[in-house]
């Protein structure tokens, strides 16, 4: 259930989430892979870690912790864990996007196991994860939520409305990870919509704020721990983090042109090289 | 033909969520800072600890409401019909209609009956928006007994539902303990020479143009449509098949209204007359609701006249 590995295997298993992501986002055609690279560690700490209590021969379990993935758009890092912890087959990744598939372009919950909310409409999923924490309360549960929102996400009014009703609920079994990977959908985060002072705005709201190098085990397994032992407030992990982390050529892309683009065939070829020197 | 007036239909919902409650422990109920309006401050005194008032944050109280549903509870989420219906629009789409989540949405201070407060605080798109949402039910019911029906059957119901209840005193249609199916229209009065289709406050108004119509030689007959979505298509064909003249009312915007989905039913299965008695393409404005009800011509009167107009057409 509560499966752990050791840091160089954790790195093993980064290097392979980070191939399927640029295979199947390749062969779709389409999908984000750049917003999907930048998460990778959060992802592979959370499911393989053991920070994530949950069971894959249940995935309705009541007693699991939650994972919600509120940038929906990042879902091929998702998908790529939950397969490789066994939640389904193989095969579906390479269906990604296709008119049958179960691996939408955005999650849908109702048809993918181990996926606990449908996303893709940004600022949804940290109120949706307060739901589940409060419900845990409601029925005398311990499990965790854990939701992975992005930054650009954060320029929606929903996000700061969910910080204030879980401030004032004392939800404390609640963690929002920020995949702050400084790009949204036409540029800069900066420039498109500026965020900072985030671990100030953050506090005034009432969170217990840690900020890390999301590509830093050491740091988020830290961070988590921190999560959860901190009571009588939600915490937030600020993780700073490289769109495209991985691949040069999107980790270069300053103009983020990459964003919600594939990479071709060639391209494709060159990143999994990277990927296996990573 | 006069009608004792029953209690609002928002404090008929209140008073059936609180007794729902106390039958049902897994009803959780979130406010958007509006429960002494929505009539939820009956529930969340008595269990303080399964009410969350999440402040003037619709997208947000919807959000949680798709999360506690998720987990296994039943969630009522309510506020005014217009500040829930077109603030939180997209949670409503995003998080609860597409993922199929069991939560209940209520939406107070529907229609113009409202009164005083004016436009701005009238939902009167309410109804259409939701029945954009796919594998939601939406709900329109008459009276203070209807309405408590309506509450128990949406509690029962596994899956998204949207009720919506009105300010004032509501005339009284129905007996205490009355019978409610979700898709199953009631008929009021039986006739053959035209059917009035009508919900919510409209309900009486039919009522009335039906007696009024009788001193023509007009026998009407009169459905509540209760569930706009799904409609009873089958109470709509038969109308349409044995009364061959239709006309709807409602107080809700014409565009998308019950009348809209009783029009497509009658155009796709048995073509006959409709016309319909509705908000024109406007809003209102303050005034007293009776004095707004007949300024927008939500009345009896308008009923009659629009059913004449049907029967003038009819082959």
């Amino acid at each position: 259930m509560e499966e752990r590995y050791a840091i160089p295997q954790l790195q093993d298993k980064t290097r392979l989430i980070r191939r399927h992501i640029i295979t199947m986002t390749t062969a779709a055609g389409s999908g984000h892979p750049s917003s999907s690279l930048s998460a990778v560690e959060i992802l592979v700490a959370l499911y393989f870690g053991g920070v994530l209590r949950h069971d894959p021969s249940r995935p309705d379990w009541p007693d699991r912790d939650r994972f919600i993935l509120s940038k929906g758009h990042g879902c091929p890092v998702l998908y790529a864990v939950l397969v490789e912890r066994g939640y389904f087959p193989l095969e579906w990744l390479f269906t990604l996007r296709q008119i049958g598939s179960p691996l939408e372009g955005h999650p849908n919950m109702l048809r993918v196991p181990g996926l606990e909310a449908s996303t893709g409409s940004l600022g949804q999923g940290l109120s949706i994860g307060l739901g589940h924490a409060l419900a845990a309360r409601l029925d005398g549960r311990d499990y965790h939520v854990y939701v992975l929102i992005g930054d650009g996400e954060c320029d929606e009014g929903q996000v700061w409305e969910a910080a204030m009703g879980a401030n004032k609920y004392k939800v404390d079994n609640l963690t929002a990870i920020m995949d702050y990977n400084h790009y949204q959908q036409t540029g800069y985060v900066p420039e498109v919509m500026p965020l900072e002072p985030l671990k100030e705005k953050w506090r005034a709201f009432g969170w217990h704020t840690i900020e890390v190098d999301g590509h830093d085990f050491g740091a988020l397994f830290k961070a988590f721990k921190e999560a959860k032992a901190t009571k009588g407030q939600p915490t937030v992990i600020i993780a700073h983090t490289v769109k495209g982390k991985g691949v040069s050529l999107i980790e270069k892309d300053r103009g983020n042109k990459f964003h919600g683009v594939p990479l071709t065939s060639e391209q494709a070829e060159v990143a999994l090289k990277e990927i296996e020197e990573m | 033909m006069e009608f004792r007036l029953g209690k609002p239909t928002r404090l008929a919902f209140g008073e059936a969520l609180l007794e729902t409650g106390r039958e049902d422990p897994n009803i959780v109920v979130v406010d958007g800072d509006v429960n002494n309006s929505t009539r939820t401050d009956l529930f969340a005194k008595e269990f303080p600890e399964r009410f969350f008032n999440f402040g003037i944050a619709e997208s947000n109280l919807v959000g949680v409401a798709s999360g506690l549903a998720a987990s296994g509870k039943t969630v009522f989420a309510a506020s005014f019909a217009c500040f829930i219906m077109c603030n939180a629009f997209d949670q409503l789409r995003m998080s609860v209609a597409f993922p199929n989540l069991n939560v209940k949405v209520v939406g107070s201070h529907s229609g113009i009956s409202i009164g005083e407060d004016g436009p701005s605080q009238m939902g009167i798109e309410d109804v259409a928006l939701a029945c954009a949402l796919p594998n939601f039910v939406v709900l329109v019911p008459a009276d203070e007994h209807e309405t408590r029906a309506a509450t128990r059957a949406m509690a029962r119901h596994l899956g998204p539902a949207y009720m919506r209840t009105g300010r004032p005193k509501f005339p009284l249609i129905y007996e205490k303990g009355c019978h409610f199916t979700i898709g199953a229209a009631n008929l009021l009065r039986s006739g053959d020479d035209v059917t009035l289709i009508a919900n919510g406050l409209m309900i009486s108004r039919a009522l009335q143009a039906a007696e009024s119509l009788v001193q023509e030689g007009i026998e009407a007959r009169v459905l509540d449509m209760h569930t706009v979505k799904p409609i009873d298509r089958q109470a709509v064909i038969t109308a349409a098949r044995e009364t061959g003249a239709i006309v709807t009312a409602e107080e809700h915007l014409a565009a998308g209204g019950m009348g809209s989905q009783v029009a497509r039913v009658v155009a796709e299965n048995y073509p006959v007359p409709v016309k319909m008695v509705a908000i024109e393409d406007t809003y209102a404005q303050s005034g007293k609701p009776e004095e707004l009800l007949e300024e927008y011509g939500l009345t009896a009167e308008r009923i009659v006249a629009r059913a004449k107009e049907a029967l003038s057409l009819k082959k």
